[in-house]
Order: C-alpha cells, then sequence, then structure tokens
C-alpha cells in the first residue's frame, strides 16, 4: 500500500538504527573450568558429561568420561569424589551426585556392553609398562589410543593392583572391575602376571621399549615397633586385605584392634566385621576432625559396629590385652602423651599405619631420583632418567586410585611426546567458574539423591556391595541438578532477556553469538546468565 | 419521497444508508436523536452489520472512530459544544492521521455561561484541525451533506464534519427526501482504506515526526484539502446527477447578481436571510446573500468570484473570536482584499438568540446607508451593558456576569435563584 | 487420575528456555522464530525494562492468536522509542492516536474486526501507567465497563519517565520523582496515595485481570497467553524496572522487577471476575530494604541520613500485601519440578 508520508511506517525500518554505537562495554560468551573439573584428579570433563548425560544421552556421556578415565564403574564406587567437595551447587543446597551418576554411567555401560573407543593407529613405539593398578592400566588405555604397543607386567596374579588387593569387595565388587579392566585389554595389550622385575634398566634394554611407565604401587604395608607378647597377633591392614581379596582370609578372632586413622584402617575395620570379629575398634591418635579418612567412610563404618578410641595410642600388646596411652592435642594439634593409660581385649591388632613402595627395581637405574620412598618426577610423570616415567602411590602424591588414573593419564600424554619427539604441552586452563559468578535464582530447588544402603545387618556379615546405584531417574535428577558453571548450557536467557534482540540463537547445541550492530552494552545477559558464561568487556576504542 | 421529517432523523436514516460500520454514541443536546436513531436502527438489526458503542466522552467517542477506522471500518459519531471541545485532542489526531471519518456537529454554544442553543462557537473551535467543514442551509442539505461527506472524507482521508445547526436543524420537522438505499450504494462506494491495520501487511500507524518532516507532514494534509476545493463541486454534481437536487458545494449565491451589497452567512440564518434579502430587493436595495457550505477547505476563489461585484460585504457570523472580532470575516478579507469593497461583521444569535428577518433588514438597511460598524453585534441590549458595568465599576465584588444579566432581565432569574 | 512428578529439569521453570523441556513447556521467547514483535534498533535507553516487557507481551499474544494481532499504543516511552520516524521498530499492525485514548482507540480497532468479519484478529492496547491510570483511566474504565474485546496491557514503570521522571498515580510512597524531590521532612512521594489498578480493573469484574513482572518470562507468557484464549475485556499489569528513572543498574533490571516480587511490594496474581483465583508466591523472603538500595530513587533512605522509619513503612505495606494475597506458600520451592497429571 502507498503509505501516507511519515506518519505510516513500513515495518523492519528500524534496523537502520544501529545502536550497537551506543556501546561502552560489550559481552562475550566466555567457558570457564568448573570447579568439579578443576578438581578431579583424573581430569575428567565432569560437567561436559553431567550436560550430555541430563537429556538421557548416556552413552555419549559415557564416551565424554571415557575420554579421561577408562574406570567409571570403579570410580562410581571409591572415588573420594573431590568434585563435588568443589561443586558450587553445595553452597545453595548440596553437591550434586557426580559419583553416583558415574557409577550409573558405568554400570550401564557394563550392562549394554559398550566398548572402549578402539586403540590409535599403531605408531610402532613400544612401552613397558610396570603394575597393572590404577595408574598402570589408564596408562595402558591411553598408550594405545594414542597407537602405541604396551606390555603391562605385574607380580601378582591378577591386573588391578591396589583396585583388587586394597579395597574390599563390598566397596568394589570384583565383576565390576573385571569388566572394566577386560575392556582395557581387550584394546590389545600384551600382559604377562606374576612378573616381577627385578631391574628396570635390563628389563627396558632386553624388550627394547621406547620408554618405560612405572607403576609400582605401595604395596608394603608399614609396621610400628610395640612390644608385643605374641607377634603372631600383629599384621599389618594391607595383607589383611590382600589375603581376603585372595579368599584366604586370616584367623582376627573375636575382638580386634585396629590402628590407624585412615581409609585402610577403616577398610580393615569393617572387613574385620566381616569376618565375624564382634568387636572392630579403631585406635587413633587424634581426633575426629584431624583423621584423614573420608567421612562417608566413617559413616558407613560406625553405621556397621565399628567403634573408635580417639586421642589413643598404641603402648604395648600383652597377649590378649592391648595397653593404650590417652592423647591430647597441642596447641599446633599435634597429638601429645599424657601418662593415662587405658586396655583393651583384643584377639588381635591389625596396623594400619601407612605403605611404603618397593623401589629395588630402581637399583640400577641412578637416574631416577628417589626421594623419602617415592619416585620424584617432573610435570609430564618423567624421572630423572629419559624414557623412564612413574605415577601412582610410588610418586609423591595422594595416593588414591583416581590420582593415580589421573597419573596415568598424564604419563601417557608425556610419554607420547617423548616417543614422538615432541615436547609436551599443558594445555591452558579456563579461569575457575567461582561461585559468585552463578545465579543461583534460575536452579530450580532439588535435593540430592541419596544412594540406597545395604540394610545394616546384611552388610555386617557379607561382601556384598555396600552402597547401591541410582535408578535411571535418579541418575538423571541428579545430573540436572548440575549448574554447568561457566559453561553454557543453552538456556535460552542470554537470548530471551535481551531488550535489544541483539542475541543470536544459533540453534541446538551451537549456543549463541551476540549482534553488536544493536547490542547496546546493558549487561543484563551477563547478569542473568544463570551459569555465568558471559564476561563484559571494555568496548574497543 | 418527501417526508415531514425532524431533521435529526433524516440525518439519522441518511447515515444508516450510508452503512456505517461503527457508530460511537456519547449524549449531548442537541446531536442526540441522531445517534438514537441509529442506537436504534442497530439494535433492531436494520442496519447492520454495524457496531454502536456507547461510550463514556467524546473523547472515547472520536477515539473509538479512529480506531475503527484505522482498522478499515466505515466510522461516525456525532457531537456539539462542549462535547467537540472535550474530544478536540483526538479530532485534531484524526485528522492528522487522515482517518475519514465522518461527524456530524449540532452546532451549539459553548460555556461558560453553560448554553445548550445554537450558534457556531464550537465549528469555529476546531477550525484549524485539518477535518473539513461543510455547513448545512438545510434538513435536505444536512441529510445530502453526509452521503457527499463520506465519499469525500474516504477519496481523499480527510475526515469530514458536516455542521447542522442545534435545534434549528435537528429539531425541525420539515419535508425531507431522504436519499433511498440503492442510490446511495450507487454513490458511495465500500471504504477503501488508504491504510489499514492488517496482519497480514503490517505496518506502523501514528510515528513520531520531528522537526525534519513535520512541516512536509502539515503541507500535504493542506494539499488534501486543496485537492477537497476540486473534489467538493465535483461531488456536487454528481450528487445532483444522481439524486436530481442540488446540495452541497463550496458557495451558494442568491440574487447576488447586480447586488451592491452581500452578506455572507454559514447554516441555516441563510434562509432568513435570503428572506430579508428578498425584502430589501423590494425595498429596491440591490442586495444579495452568498451562503458558504465549505467553511473547511475555505474556498477563498469562489468567494471571491462570488462577492466581485458587490461593493460592500456584510458577514452574519453566529461566532466571533473574543477581543477580536468576525471569525468567518477574517477569511472573506483573506478572499476579498484586493476587491476594493467594504466589509462588516455582523454578529448575530449567539446562543440561540433568533435572529428576526426585521433585525436583519434594519441592519441591511443601515449597511445600505453606510452606516453599519465594522463590527456590530445585532440585537444587542446595550441597557444590560451598561447596568452590569456599572455594577462592575461600583463593587469589586459584582458577583458573575450571567446571573446578573438573568436577574436585571427579572424573567428567568429565579430559576437559578 | 493421580499427579506424579515429572523429571526434574535443572533451570526449567525459572529460565527462558531449556534443551530438556518438552518445546510446549518452553516459552515464546525461547523459539528461533518468535515474532519480535518490538524489534532491534528502537531507541529505549539501556536495560528499559519497557522495551523487555513489551517484546514479551506481544510475542506471547502473536503465538495465542497464531498471528492476528493488532496492537494500540498510548504517547510514552514505548510509543517514542519505537516510532521516530522514518524507523518503527513493531513488526506488528501497530497504531499510536494520543496519551489518555489507548483503550478507546482499542475498542473501535475491534469493533471493526468484527464488523468486518475479522474476528479471528485481536487486539491489544498498551500504555504505561500515566497512560493507564492517570489520563487514560477514563477510557480503560468506559473500556472495562463495556467489556469490550480489548486486552490491556499496562507497562508500569512507576512514573512519567518520557517526559523525566515525573510522580504518576503509579508512583510509590518515598520515591524520589521531578515532582516529588527527595527534600524536606518527608522526601520523595508520600504516603497513602496512589492507583492500585490492578484492584480497580477487578472491581469491573471483568473476564480476567493479571499482574507479572518482567523477572518471571513463563508466568508473564502464561498470564498473555490464557488472555488472549478469553474474550471481552482483560487487563495485564506488568512491572517493568525503569534504569534511568528508579536509579538502577540497566543490568539490574530484571533482579529488580524480580525483588519487587519476592519483597512481597508487587503481588503476583490473577483474578477472575473479580475475584482473585491464583497468587505467584514468594520464593525468598527479601526484606524490601534489598529492593530500595539498589535504586538511586530511595537512596535518601540510606547513608548518613538514613530514613529507618520511612523504610519500615514501606516494608509494612510489603507484609500486609503478603499477608492480604497469601504471598508466602510452602510449597513455593518446588515449583521447578512440575507437577502433571498423569
Amino acid at each position: 500500500m502507498e503509505l501516507p508520508f511519515a506518519i505510516t511506517l513500513d515495518v523492519g525500518s528500524s534496523h537502520a538504527n544501529r545502536t550497537g554505537s551506543w556501546r561502552v562495554e560489550r559481552p562475550i560468551y566466555v567457558d570457564r573450568l568448573p570447579p568439579c573439573n578443576d578438581a578431579c584428579p583424573a581430569g575428567e570433563n565432569i560437567q561436559r558429561w553431567l550436560y550430555q548425560a541430563e537429556p538421557g544421552d548416556y552413552e555419549m556421556a559415557w564416551r565424554q568420561l571415557v575420554e579421561d578415565n577408562p574406570f567409571p564403574a570403579v570410580m562410581g564406587r571409591i572415588c573420594y569424589h573431590l568434585c563435588e567437595t568443589a561443586c558450587n551447587r553445595a553452597q545453595l543446597d548440596e553437591a550434586v551426585g557426580i559419583n553416583a551418576v558415574e557409577r550409573f554411567l558405568g554400570d550401564l555401560a557394563i550392562e549394554r556392553g559398550w566398548s572402549l573407543p578402539p586403540a590409535g593407529a599403531e605408531s610402532g613405539k613400544r612401552v613397558l609398562v610396570v603394575g597393572a593398578g590404577p595408574a598402570g592400566l589408564s596408562a595402558t588405555y591411553h598408550l594405545r589410543r594414542l597407537g602405541h604397543q604396551v606390555r603391562l607386567v605385574d607380580s601378582a596374579p591378577k591386573l588391578g593392583g591396589m583396585m583388587r588387593f586394597g579395597i574390599p569387595a563390598y566397596r568394589l565388587p570384583r565383576a565390576v572391575l573385571d569388566a572394566e579392566i577386560t575392556r582395557i585389554v581387550a584394546l590389545g595389550v600384551d600382559v604377562e602376571l606374576g612378573h616381577t622385575v627385578q631391574d628396570i634398566e635390563v628389563e627396558r634394554n632386553d624388550g627394547g621399549f621406547d620408554a618405560v611407565f612405572l607403576a609400582v604401587g605401595a604395596q608394603l604395608g608399614r609396621r610400628v615397633e610395640i612390644p608385643a607378647g605374641d607377634s603372631s597377633r600383629v599384621l599389618d591392614a594391607v595383607s589383611l586385605l590382600h589375603r581376603v581379596a585372595e579368599d584366604d582370609p586370616p584367623l582376627l578372632g573375636r575382638r580386634v584392634v585396629v590402628y590407624g586413622g585412615g581409609d585402610t584402617a577403616l577398610d580393615a575395620a569393617r572387613t574385620a566385621r566381616r569376618l565375624g570379629a564382634t568387636d572392630a575398634v579403631v585406635v587413633y591418635r587424634r581426633n575426629r576432625e584431624r583423621m584423614p579418612a573420608h567421612g562417608d567412610q566413617l559413616e558407613e563404618a560406625l553405621v556397621e559396629g565399628v567403634t573408635v578410641r580417639w586421642l589413643s595410642t598404641l603402648s604395648r600388646f600383652d597377649g590378649d590385652r592391648l595397653v593404650l596411652e590417652k592423647m591430647r592435642l597441642n596447641d599446633e594439634g599435634f597429638p601429645e602423651p599424657t601418662g593415662e593409660i587405658e586396655e583393651l581385649d583384643a584377639d588381635s591388632l591389625v596396623l594400619a599405619v601407612g605403605q611404603d613402595t618397593d623401589l629395588s627395581l630402581l637399583d640400577h637405574a641412578p637416574d631416577v631420583a628417589v626421594d623419602d620412598g617415592v619416585v620424584e618426577v617432573l610435570p609430564t610423570m618423567m624421572t630423572g632418567e629419559s624414557g623412564v616415567f612413574a605415577g601412582g602411590d610410588s610418586v609423591p602424591s595422594e595416593r588414591t586410585a583416581t590420582v593415580a588414573i589421573g597419573h596415568g593419564k598424564r604419563a601417557a600424554r608425556g610419554i607420547d611426546a617423548f616417543v614422538s619427539g615432541r615436547a609436551a604441552v599443558n594445555a591452558d586452563r579456563h579461569e575457575l567458574a567461582t561461585f559468585d559468578r552463578v545465579n543461583t535464582w534460575y536452579y530450580s530447588d532439588a535435593q540430592r539423591t541419596r544412594r540406597p544402603e545395604l540394610e545394616r545387618a546384611r552388610r555386617q556379615s557379607t561382601f556384598d556391595e555396600v552402597v547401591g546405584g541410582l535408578t535411571e531417574e535418579n541418575a538423571l535428577f541428579e545430573a540436572r541438578r548440575c549448574l554447568s558453571c561457566g559453561n553454557c548450557f543453552e538456556c535460552d536467557n542470554c537470548f530471551g532477556v535481551c531488550p535489544d534482540n541483539a542475541v543470536i540463537k544459533l540453534g541446538p547445541s551451537l549456543r549463541y553469538e551476540f549482534d553488536y550492530d544493536f547490542c547496546k552494552g546493558c549487561g543484563i545477559c551477563v547478569q542473568e546468565c544463570p551459569c555465568g558464561a558471559i564476561d563484559m568487556v571494555p568496548e574497543r576504542i | 419521497m418527501l417526508r415531514q421529517i425532524e431533521g435529526s432523523r433524516a440525518v439519522a436514516e441518511t447515515v444508516a444508508r450510508c452503512r456505517p460500520e461503527v457508530v460511537c454514541a456519547y449524549p449531548i443536546s442537541p446531536q442526540t436523536h441522531i445517534i438514537e436513531a441509529i442506537g436504534a436502527m442497530v439494535k433492531a438489526g436494520t442496519l447492520s452489520p454495524c457496531e454502536f458503542i456507547n461510550v463514556e466522552s467524546e473523547f472515547a467517542a472520536m477515539s473509538v472512530s479512529i480506531g475503527a477506522s484505522a482498522a478499515g471500518a466505515r466510522a461516525f459519531t456525532a457531537t456539539a459544544s462542549q462535547g467537540l471541545l472535550f474530544m478536540i485532542e483526538a479530532v485534531y489526531n484524526a485528522a492528522g492521521l487522515g482517518l475519514p471519518i465522518v461527524m456530524t456537529l449540532a452546532n451549539r454554544a459553548i460555556g461558560a455561561p453553560i448554553n445548550i442553543w445554537n450558534d457556531h462557537s464550537d465549528a469555529m473551535a476546531v477550525r484549524d484541525s485539518g477535518w473539513i467543514q461543510l455547513f448545512a442551509e438545510t434538513n435536505q442539505e444536512a441529510a445530502d451533506l453526509h452521503v457527499q461527506a463520506f465519499r469525500l472524507a474516504e477519496e481523499l482521508s480527510v475526515p469530514v464534519m458536516v455542521c447542522m445547526d442545534g435545534f434549528i436543524l435537528t429539531h425541525a420537522v420539515e419535508g425531507v427526501d431522504v436519499p433511498e438505499q440503492s442510490d446511495v450504494d450507487a454513490f458511495l462506494p465500500p471504504y477503501e482504506p488508504r491504510q489499514v491495520l492488517d496482519p497480514d501487511d503490517p505496518v506502523s500507524i501514528g510515528a513520531m515526526v520531528g522537526p525534519e518532516a513535520f512541516e512536509e507532514v502539515r503541507y500535504l494534509a493542506h494539499l488534501r484539502h486543496l485537492d477537497a476545493l476540486e473534489r467538493i463541486p465535483s461531488l456536487a454534481a454528481a450528487f445532483a446527477e444522481a439524486f436530481g437536487r442540488q446540495s452541497g458545494g463550496l458557495v451558494r449565491p442568491y440574487r447576488t447578481e447586480d447586488a451592491e451589497t452581500i452578506v455572507v452567512a454559514l447554516g441555516s440564518v441563510l434562509g432568513t436571510i435570503k428572506d430579508a434579502v428578498d425584502g430589501r430587493r423590494d425595498a429596491g436595495e440591490r442586495v444579495g446573500v452568498v451562503g458558504i457550505t465549505s467553511f473547511r477547505p475555505f474556498p477563498l476563489d469562489a468567494v471571491r468570484d462570488a462577492l466581485s461585484g458587490a461593493r460592500r460585504v456584510v458577514v452574519v457570523e453566529k461566532a466571533f473570536s473574543v477581543g477580536f472580532g468576525g471569525v468567518l470575516s477574517t477569511d472573506v478579507a483573506m478572499a476579498t482584499h484586493d476587491a476594493g469593497c467594504s466589509l462588516r461583521t455582523v454578529v448575530a444569535g449567539l446562543g440561540g438568540r433568533a435572529i428576526t428577518r426585521r433585525s436583519l433588514e434594519e441592519m441591511l438597511a443601515a449597511a445600505s446607508r453606510d452606516e453599519l460598524d465594522s463590527v456590530t453585534f445585532l440585537d444587542l441590549d446595550h441597557g444590560i451593558i451598561e447596568r452590569e458595568r456599572a455594577r462592575m465599576g461600583a463593587t469589586r465584588r459584582s458577583g458573575p456576569s450571567a446571573e446578573n444579566v438573568l436577574r436585571d432581565l427579572g424573567t428567568v432569574a429565579s430559576w437559578i435563584g | 487420575m493421580t499427579t506424579q512428578p515429572v523429571r526434574f529439569y535443572q533451570v526449567g521453570s525459572f529460565a527462558v528456555g531449556n534443551r530438556l523441556l518438552p518445546d510446549d513447556d518452553r516459552t515464546v521467547q525461547s523459539d528461533q522464530n518468535r515474532t519480535n514483535s518490538l524489534d532491534s534498533g528502537h531507541r529505549a535507553c539501556q536495560g528499559c525494562g519497557e522495551a523487555l516487557g513489551a517484546r514479551y507481551a506481544l510475542d506471547a499474544a502473536m503465538r495465542a492468536t497464531g498471528g492476528r494481532l493488532v496492537a494500540v499504543n498510548a504517547t510514552g516511552c514505548l510509543e517514542v522509542f519505537s516510532t521516530p520516524y522514518p524507523e518503527t521498530s513493531w513488526r506488528i499492525p501497530w497504531l499510536h492516536s494520543l496519551f489518555g485514548n489507548a483503550p478507546a482507540v482499542a475498542t473501535g480497532v475491534a469493533a471493526a474486526m468484527k464488523v468486518k468479519g475479522k474476528g479471528d484478529v485481536r487486539v491489544v492496547a498498551q500504555a504505561g501507567d500515566g497512560g493507564t491510570v492517570d489520563i487514560g483511566f477514563g477510557c480503560l474504565s468506559g473500556m472495562f465497563e463495556r467489556n469490550d474485546d480489548v486486552l490491556f496491557i499496562c507497562y508500569d514503570n512507576q512514573a512519567y519517565m518520557n517526559t523525566g521522571v515525573q510522580r504518576s498515580g503509579a508512583t510509590p510512597p518515598a520515591a524520589r520523582t521531578a515532582t516529588t524531590e527527595a527534600v524536606g521532612p518527608e522526601p520523595g512521594n508520600v504516603f497513602g496515595q496512589g492507583k492500585d489498578l490492578p484492584r480497580l480493573a477487578m472491581a469491573h469484574d471483568i473476564r480476567y485481570v493479571a499482574t507479572a513482572t518482567v523477572a518471571d518470562l513463563h508466568d508473564l507468557e502464561e498470564k498473555v497467553e490464557r488472555a488472549m484464549q478469553l474474550h471481552g475485556a482483560r487487563y495485564l499489569h506488568i512491572l517493568v524496572p525503569c534504569p534511568l528513572g528508579w536509579g538502577s543498574a540497566p543490568n539490574d533490571t530484571i533482579l529488580v522487577a524480580r525483588l519487587a516480587k519476592e519483597t512481597g511490594l508487587f503481588p503476583v496474581f490473577e483474578a477472575e471476575y473479580g475475584k482473585v483465583t491464583a497468587v505467584s508466591p514468594i520464593r525468598h523472603r527479601t526484606p524490601v530494604e534489598d529492593y530500595l538500595s539498589i535504586q538511586r530513587r530511595y537512596a535518601h533512605l540510606f547513608g548518613e541520613h538514613s530514613r529507618t522509619d520511612i523504610i519500615a513503612r514501606i516494608q509494612a505495606i510489603a507484609d500486609q500485601n503478603i499477608a492480604t494475597y497469601g504471598l508466602i506458600d510452602d510449597e513455593a520451592d518446588s515449583r521447578g519440578q512440575k507437577e502433571v497429571t498423569a
């Protein structure tokens, strides 16, 4: 229609007015490092796999997960989930149950028989991995994916290391462990069990390996010297757990005392209960706050009837009487003896005071530096000897399976760079997605889903798994509690809240971009982004 | 077919035959009979389709009409006096938006003092609004002008106000040939808007226009009025052809050939003036009269031509500009400024005061003697004026003049008490 | 019939959209193909709540009517910033007439559509608070009373912003405007004045009355959709913060609106035929200070000469609203987990 001049206007004509020129600051999309990812010793992209699990794409989520860690089902049981400690949602209500979702995905993968991504194109390089625990298996997996041949040796008769011989079956059923190990071996690994490497130099040279990864663990239970009338009643926790794992449990009697304050001490006490002990008493020098064992492990032990003598140390073991000395904490928090004595009836004493690593295979490897019983390594996990890498419990770090798995991955990458003659590069880490950047309003209130726990009476006497998995519905619920800190999850808020329609929605999984022709720089999108994935930056002049 | 019928009724029936689609009603004397009649027709279903809307004010009446017209409906309403003033913002707006609304203005005085009777103060108050203003001399013409008004408005996208004198026409029963439906249908095509609110072709109507274009917009409105000066006579001719009678046009001269003195006026008073002219002609004076039908647009050329032979021009108007004088007179003066004639203003009939043939003849006789003041208030009671001025001079708190005057008259003062 | 909780969605009921939600549960604003009834290039200030509210409401109305919509606009910010010749930002048929007549103009449009046999074309009239509660109230009341088929939307920013922040009948107590300056013993707007338009609308017993804010898009869109399902006179009152007039940061527009609701100062509810039928409960009850202190129009209540007495009076208003409308609801927090009939 021929429109009356100036009074009547055609639609779309305001596009001629580029209001972007008003702007003094511009919004930009950013990806920040979520605290869960930041905290994960195995370097998992947790937020990403939760994101993929959210719509129910479990296989995609699992595939994202095993990019970094080939043991989701194991992790979902024994990982101490620093991710959850770091989780920003903990400041809102409760941390996301990442570990439970991981287990759900891991179990589903086993149930459905999903296989790991195939080995990479053969590089022609050969790597010797010594030790088939979490570090060694993780390294093996990643090396195979990078196309390197792996010879995996272990002195034990079975694969798994401490996952098999240190962690009780009620926490990690062997079928689960076997399933995840089998998947790795299926990538094509030259395995030799029952083989103890005596001299790493000889083994490396004889085999013509391009690189070596040492993951021998810390298998030697430490002892403390106390006067003991009958030393046959004293044993270390590592041995106890190992023998139980090999179906050769020692006779402990009805009254078992465990000395130590770590997770291993609790594992020993809980195992003792299952072996028939009526009294399983943990003796620990400090108080509960200072106990290194993880809180949920202690909770479970207490529920199962394990008791703890806090602020107590061993004085001597006399026949069936254990003499304890009460301690107190000084101002620095160190325990000091009080001289006050207590006695305890005990049929046996289990020492859980730490483990040492057997590094005799390095006796002829002078370039490998050892300090305080552990091997010194560079950030690439390479030791002082070129081409020799180390990880897991045998290097300085926290001794958990998850850390070991992370070492395995990092070592594999270091080895890959080494054998390819490249410098190892560490990917830049994004800035941390802190809680203050989260707009909590947008997240629905939702309490964490608890995993079912085995009925107490039942678990005191069996090695059945204590903690059950989540149902699919609960796992989904839990995944969807993720705040997606610092990473766009396509909630459309920026697209919706812009008063100037200056956000362009690119479509599913493509996110958004700003239309700077019209963005006036008001910053509402930044303020209303739930997860803090938009920054304001000064406009260029 | 000629019928004895009230003017309002004739207008209502004629408007109905123009098939208005939205009619707003707000009561104000003396236009009420028009919208009452239309309301009844809509309610009875004899005027259909039509939305008859009882609004809460004249402001709303015009506003509803604006919305209806912009959405493509033929819109009609009627008002008078204070009602017109109450809607004046919307009156201007309708014109500014170029919406072809037709409105009957039953001319009435404006208070204070409040007065329901006829004069032209209301029409003059919206003189500059951009509406076309056509003045009816008779009820027949009032009816006929509405038919022409819709066509004119819609052809030009300009609103048209048909002015008819309150009571004198609206309430007068006389013979009117109400245009037949078939004739109206043949004369008036369906409304085809120049701009319309249509989801299939969205536009924004009513933009804010700044200094860069406002003058051009106003000039375009002026051009449409200049176009109307062309259209109005041709429509009147077409109407005459279709209906067999003369109605409308720009000006209507009466006995102006050889006239030395020509009276100019608007509306129904022309009838009385013609009688007076006849009287003066009988007395041997060469007088004539020019009635102006189209007050806006003002037909400068037609008025100049009609007055070209006159030595004296007397403008009789039912309104005036306080502190100045005639309103119509200034327009006529503009038309005759180089014609060499004298121009006198006679203000008459304010607030419904009867304009009698005798007074007019006396006035014309005075005019012929060149004894008329430049501005004359016909039949002004100078005694009342003097007495009130004396009161005001004597005491500060002299009270309201209107009531003083009534009390002074001694007739109706007791009603007001 | 039983109800069971639907799977929980991260941000389902609060954010604009969510890839996990079924299409029907997503907002109109999350749609790539939304109308953008008010398009880019308009001249509203940075962070304008009214620009946002208008697009929210009209896009929702466009979806609800299948694009058969006409909008009538009163004079005011929204009109001025959207249609300065030669540019219009409207993508829908739009008419501006005057400041005080939008309801009547809309009545005329609706009447025209009906008489033209285009009854499927629906009419929305919109105005700021001045055009609604003050100068437009006569026409609005008439439109209500006649039950004309018009949805009237008031974008309430609580003062005459277009003319430079003067007091309107919707300006809250103590707020500074250019005609209620923050001086003297009772700084800002006085207590005990002002019009509660939603309640006045309800007093007309019209089909539907609702309030909303730009902070809760799902709620706003549901109300527009509901309104467009109904015929007759309907009224929607949307709180739209004005960074300029309120002295709030442009990026706080939605936050401020949210706090208005969460403090209880702006009750969000629905009413039919004059009776309240639903309220949006407060999710996190918030003291009025949190709302007032981020707006410079209340700056005179804080700082060195803080007026705790006035703040207490405002808190009392909020508390009264909470009691009157029943805005505290223990179930409020469960909204993320929608209940549906299964």
